[in-house]
């Protein structure tokens, strides 16, 4: 059975319809792009998916052992969070705190766990340092190692690499294809990079003005043209 | 100098001198910990929005005539608290918007009810009480202190027990409630510790330093401190000791005590904005 599986989906807010006809599923192991123009109803999409908001109509059903609890979240900072004051190994550690349930402070296991993270994403010498004052793709890498100490099973990534420069957004993508790789993480990610999409994903979800245009796997999209309305939109 | 000591030990000889010292000190340790969240998640108003509701309230009580009017300030209050912190981003009127308009109405309706309906005679002393504790402080009964110190009590209580989930819900409550943690019911319990907090300590100091109190010193450990911990910890101890020092000051030259530990905050977040420059500036 999928990790995800999403039926005739209807998502919104106040009462507003954003998008409708959503179907789609993501299997263990998948890496789902999910692109579309500002406005297309993604940021609903991952907010209903994190049960933030209900769905409108429709259902989104869990399955393969993966728990409500168990998916990561990468979200897009404010500006109040790229300005908090706390160090690298806080902000890492509360990624455990699913764990903790009532107990009130992090045990052994959960700090080796967080230390074991900060060394995967290369982070570990960071780990005393204040986060404000670190660059913007050594905080994404903060907020990755966050989301795995919560879930190694399935990452909600929302636009991973807005605001990098080029070279530390090739660095992202790069960790995040091999978490993916080596790790069998399944990765959903909101993008606007289409070519970056092609390149990395397995499977796409092209959203256009309230309606789905497009899911199934990458090849199927290149073949499909689709693409194109999307860049040549954008640029 | 021996002059100067003798001089406080003389004051300090007085059990309400004491006992100021001690409800300031409570106070000051209370709202410096619930200060780093309220300044962090942008709510640094609500000290100046609650104690104003809680005036309203106040002023509702006294022309209802209750005997006990806590029955009233309390539970308003903590409604009050409650609608800001957790209507959250699905608010139609959000952050200050929503604390500004609710600090302005509650100072207006308040001030009409007791102006149209109030029986004091002296209509301007009591309203300058409520909101700057001119002499209140100086007036506490044993029962005002042990009520502060079962209060300051369950605050410590409540941030060390829930220190790494309030951290959580402070930096990012999406990921907190995402992974399954319960962030609308830490958020429930900030409010309501929030709210006892300046309704407890508007009666004791007045509105102006319980608002002060939450800001300065939380803002003071940010100039200098970078980890969460170290701020918390940090806003806790310039608070106290500037509570300390504003209380010997205002004893001394008998200055208005709320007035003059606001200074003090004012005067160490000076100091520690220059300490974090040269920090900066080395490292």
């Amino acid at each position: 059975m999928a990790q995800i599986t999403c039926q005739s989906l209807a998502l919104g807010y106040e009462g507003k319809r954003v998008v409708e006809d959503l179907d789609f599923t993501v299997e263990a192991g998948d890496y789902l792009c999910i692109v579309g123009e500002n406005g297309s109803g993604k940021s609903t999409l991952v907010k209903t998916i994190l049960r933030l908001l209900p769905p409108i109509s429709g259902t989104i059903t869990l399955g393969d052992g993966l728990r409500p609890k168990e998916i990561g979240y990468l979200p897009q900072q404010t500006a109040a969070q790229r300005d908090f004051p706390a160090s690298v190994e806080e902000i890492v550690l509360s990624g455990c705190l699913n764990r903790c349930g009532l107990r009130p402070f992090y045990n052994r296991s959960e700090k080796a766990l967080a230390a074991a993270n900060m060394r995967r994403l290369g982070i570990e010498d960071l780990s005393q340092r204040r986060y404000r004052e670190l660059s913007g793709g050594q905080q994404q890498r903060v907020l990755l190692a966050r989301a795995l100490c919560a879930t190694r099973k399935l990452l909600l990534l929302d636009e991973p690499v807005a605001g990098l420069d080029p070279a530390a957004a090739a660095e992202m993508y790069g960790i995040i294809a091999s978490l993916n790789r080596e790790e069998k993480t399944t990765i959903m990610m909101i993008s606007h990079d289409i070519d970056a999409a092609i390149k990395y994903a397995s499977h796409i979800l092209h959203i256009g003005e309230r309606k789905p245009l497009f899911f199934g796997t990458t090849d199927a999209y290149v073949s499909s043209g689709i693409a194109g309305s999307l860049k040549g939109e954008t640029k | 100098m021996t002059e100067l000591l003798d001089k406080i030990a003389f004051y300090f000889a007085y059990p309400t001198v004491r006992y100021a010292l001690i409800a300031a000190v409570l106070v000051a340790l209370c709202a410096a910990l619930l200060g780093v969240t309220l300044v962090l998640k942008r709510y640094s108003f609500i000290g100046d929005g609650l104690s104003h509701v809680a005036f309203g309230a106040v002023a509702v009580a006294s022309v209802l005539h209750l005997s006990n009017n806590m029955l009233i300030v309390m539970p308003v209050t903590i409604v009050f608290a409650v609608l800001l912190l957790c209507a959250g981003q699905n608010a139609k009127i959000k952050g200050d918007a929503a604390i500004a308009m609710l600090s302005v109405g509650a100072l207006g309706i308040g001030y009409l009810l007791m102006h149209v309906f109030g029986t004091s005679s002296n209509l301007a002393g009591d309203v300058c009480t409520t909101l700057f504790g001119s002499t209140s402080i100086l007036t506490l009964t044993p029962t005002d202190v042990w009520v502060c110190v079962a209060m300051s009590v369950l605050v410590i209580g409540v941030y060390l027990l829930f220190y790494n989930k309030i951290f959580a819900v402070t930096y990012d409550e999406t990921f907190a409630h995402a992974t399954g943690i319960h962030s609308g019911l830490y958020k429930l319990i900030l409010a309501v510790v929030t709210a006892v907090i300046i309704v407890l300590a508007m009666n004791l100091v007045g509105s102006l330093l319980i608002s002060a109190l939450i800001i300065f010193p939380a803002l003071s450990a940010m100039q200098l401190f970078g980890r969460f911990r170290a701020v918390v910890l940090g806003s806790a101890c310039i608070s106290v000791i500037c509570a300390l020092l504003g209380i010997i000051i205002s004893v001394l030259w008998s200055s208005p005590v709320g007035a003059t530990i606001v200074c003090v905050d004012m005067g160490a977040f000076a100091v520690f904005t220059l300490l974090g420059r040269i920090r900066s500036g080395k490292t």
